[in-house]
């Protein structure tokens, strides 16, 4: 039972990785419709930014908010310049356009930056908490997780600004007609993913250290979250997320025999079994279709 | 509804415009495959070797394209079938010493039957969820070869040493170009056979399966049935080539077959042309041959260039190659089109 708990834990902190992740990738998702294979890429290039300002001697706080800034306009200006002249082309080339950002985002980082593992600080220290199940960082990465959440939840159902985001993302047409300038949603919408990724990426490279390859996992697994729960409910996403840690953590400790070597491939194998049951993610609409 | 007498422009009648002058297109076929023919005999040996890949990658994306081009599923889980592919093969020759000639059909039949039943669970999912489901499958892959319990057959980590095929005695012609000539073979009879399916009957509910399922089943299409083996059919192609790519490289290790190459594999299919069988090959030459472009312009922004590259190919060819030569054509050489589409064809609602 105290295995249990232990691996538990371990995996909700985790699991609070992926659900950062899990929710910058479905805010992206709600406002351009596709989903941002670039996204972990961005957020590592904000840590980076954030990185190099504390290198040049900021104080954390405003290496942290400047870096969340330059994201927003970062991810402004990438949907403005890369993503406006394609935005009618077939949905496997805007697919190809991610790729082609995520090489080069990569890429650069390397280059800039080179590829050894850099440390990053966390302003709330590893002091373990509850009897050392879980560290300071960690519990603050949930807690940040599920604020970014509640936030995010005010912004699209409470305000003007939401609510057009939403139109023009569920349907452009209707939306220009009653004058949202569905162009720049869709930029804002970019702006506030590459923000949150931001926030992600500050919070996960304490955890898992600072390199231009440190989201690729974190990205894949924070996919397989957002899915889980549900590409059109940002806390479905967060749950999700949080679901794939704890399954990988406990298929690892409890599935005899395979479960060390294979963890990866059954937390994977049980996420499409729950999706053949619910084919829009556990608390997704299920999208009707006029004929 | 449409009326009598409105011509509606579909991608159909594009194509049999193409089709309707077979001449050309058949002489720049046949063309092509005298320019590949004498290629071996002018060429240095490691061109050869680089243009067998070539052919390899373009059977493994058209693999790729009969799904998602023509059937519309989505799959992020190829490499795998290419894995399973190269590793049928691999075992087959390095423990028990089969020819190289039966693992192609033997390749391509376990792939078949793991496509087919991979089929059956993606027919509950669509889009992005399909597309988790099978780069679960990309994932899976790797660690699946390297699993303990299978290392008696996979080599585990270590992977598997296989022997190059020799070329026939009485052909004048080294091991390479031998192994060119028959990699190009067999994309012939397949690309052929591809180009047949796509045009039969079963390619028309495939592809009807793709522009509308609902009025697809309306006709009549059994759209269980027809997803499930075009899935099959689309990883028994990759799966091939999968063999040949062990062939060839003479080597299989669990690593080479994760989810990069899906990407490369998806990358080939768009800049190709989705839902064009001869721009799978053009895929093939620039999966392989951009990355070296990019490398040996700067070796530590290599992957910058190449997505630099990238993004200027969709910004100059949203529709891949393929659509870009279609294009090119329409615009130098216009000709007459007399469209009379009878009423039955129907508009889209």
């Amino acid at each position: 039972m105290e295995l249990l708990l232990q691996q538990a834990m371990a995996g909700l902190a985790t699991g609070a990785i992926y659900a950062c992740m899990a929710l910058a990738v479905v805010m992206i998702y709600q406002a351009i419709d596709h989903l941002n294979f670039a996204q972990g890429e961005m957020a590592m290039f904000s840590t980076f930014i954030s990185w190099q300002l504390m290198a040049w001697g900021l104080p954390y706080w405003i290496a942290f908010a400047a870096a969340v800034v330059v994201s927003f306009i970062g991810g402004v200006l990438i949907e403005r310049v890369l993503f406006r002249p394609i935005h009618n082309a077939p949905i496997l080339s805007s697919l190809v356009a991610f790729i082609a950002l995520f090489s080069i985002l990569n890429s650069s980082a390397g280059y800039i930056w080179d590829y050894t593992i850099k440390s990053f600080p966390s302003p709330f220290g590893h002091k373990p908490l509850l009897g050392g199940l879980i560290d300071t960082h960690e519990a603050a990465m949930i807690g940040v997780t599920l604020g970014l959440l509640a936030l995010l939840y005010l912004f699209f159902r409470g305000t003007r600004l939401g609510l057009a985001m939403r139109a023009a993302a569920s349907n452009a047409e209707s939306a220009r007609l009653v004058g949202i300038r569905v162009g720049w949603m869709t930029a804002l919408g970019w702006g506030m993913a590459a923000a949150i990724g931001a926030v992600a990426g500050m919070l996960i490279a304490p955890v898992v250290f600072l390199e231009p390859n440190m989201m690729l996992g974190v990205l894949l697994y924070g996919f397989a979250g957002a899915v889980l729960g549900g590409l059109t409910s940002p806390g479905g996403a967060v749950l999700g997320g949080f679901a794939v840690g704890i399954i990988e953590n406990l298929a690892g400790t409890f599935v005899p025999y395979v479960g060390r070597e294979l963890k990866l491939t059954i937390a994977l194998v049980l996420i499409v079994m729950v999706l053949m049951f619910r084919p829009s993610g556990l608390f997704g609409r299920s999208v009707v279709s006029r004929v | 509804m449409p009326k009598d007498g409105v011509a509606v422009p579909t991608e159909a009648v594009a194509q049999t415009g193409v089709w309707a002058r077979p001449t050309v297109r058949h002489l720049i076929i046949a063309a092509v495959i005298v320019v590949a023919l004498v290629i071996p005999f002018v060429a240095h040996s490691f061109v050869v070797f680089e243009l067998t890949q070539v052919m390899i990658y373009g059977l493994a994306i058209l693999g790729l394209n009969l799904l998602t081009g023509f059937n519309g599923q989505f799959s992020l889980g190829h490499s795998a079938f290419y894995g399973i592919g190269a590793y049928t093969a691999a075992i087959l020759i390095h423990n028990y010493e089969v020819s190289y000639l039966w693992t192609l059909p033997a390749a391509g039949g376990v792939c078949f039957a793991v496509g087919f039943l991979f089929g059956l669970p993606a027919l509950r999912l669509q889009n992005l969820y399909l597309a988790l489901a099978t780069f679960a499958l990309a994932v899976a892959m790797p660690q699946i070869l390297k699993f303990h319990a299978l290392e008696a057959w996979t080599g585990g980590v270590q992977g598997l040493v296989v022997d190059q095929p020799e070329a026939p005695s009485f052909l004048p012609i080294d091991d390479d170009q031998w192994l060119y000539y028959f990699t190009l073979i067999v994309i012939l009879v397949m690309f052929g056979a591809a180009a047949n399916l796509v045009k039969s009957r079963t390619g028309r509910a495939i592809m009807a399966i793709r522009d509308n399922p609902i009025a697809a089943a309306a006709m009549g299409i059994n759209l269980s049935l027809y997803k499930t083996l075009t899935f099959g059919v689309s990883a028994f192609y990759t799966g091939v080539a999968g063999a040949l790519g062990a062939l060839a490289v003479a080597f299989v290790a669990p690593d080479s077959f994760n989810f990069l190459l899906s990407v490369s594999f998806l990358v080939g299919l768009v800049i190709g042309g989705v839902g064009s069988i001869a721009g799978c090959l053009f895929g093939g030459l620039f999966v392989l041959y951009v990355p070296n472009i990019a490398n040996s312009i700067s070796t530590g922004l290599a992957g910058a260039i190449y997505g630099v590259i990238l993004l200027i190919v969709i910004f100059v060819m949203p529709a891949g190659a393929t659509g870009f030569v279609r294009l090119a054509v329409t615009r130098l050489f216009p000709r007459r089109r007399q469209v009379s589409v009878s009423g039955s064809e129907g508009g889209k609602p």
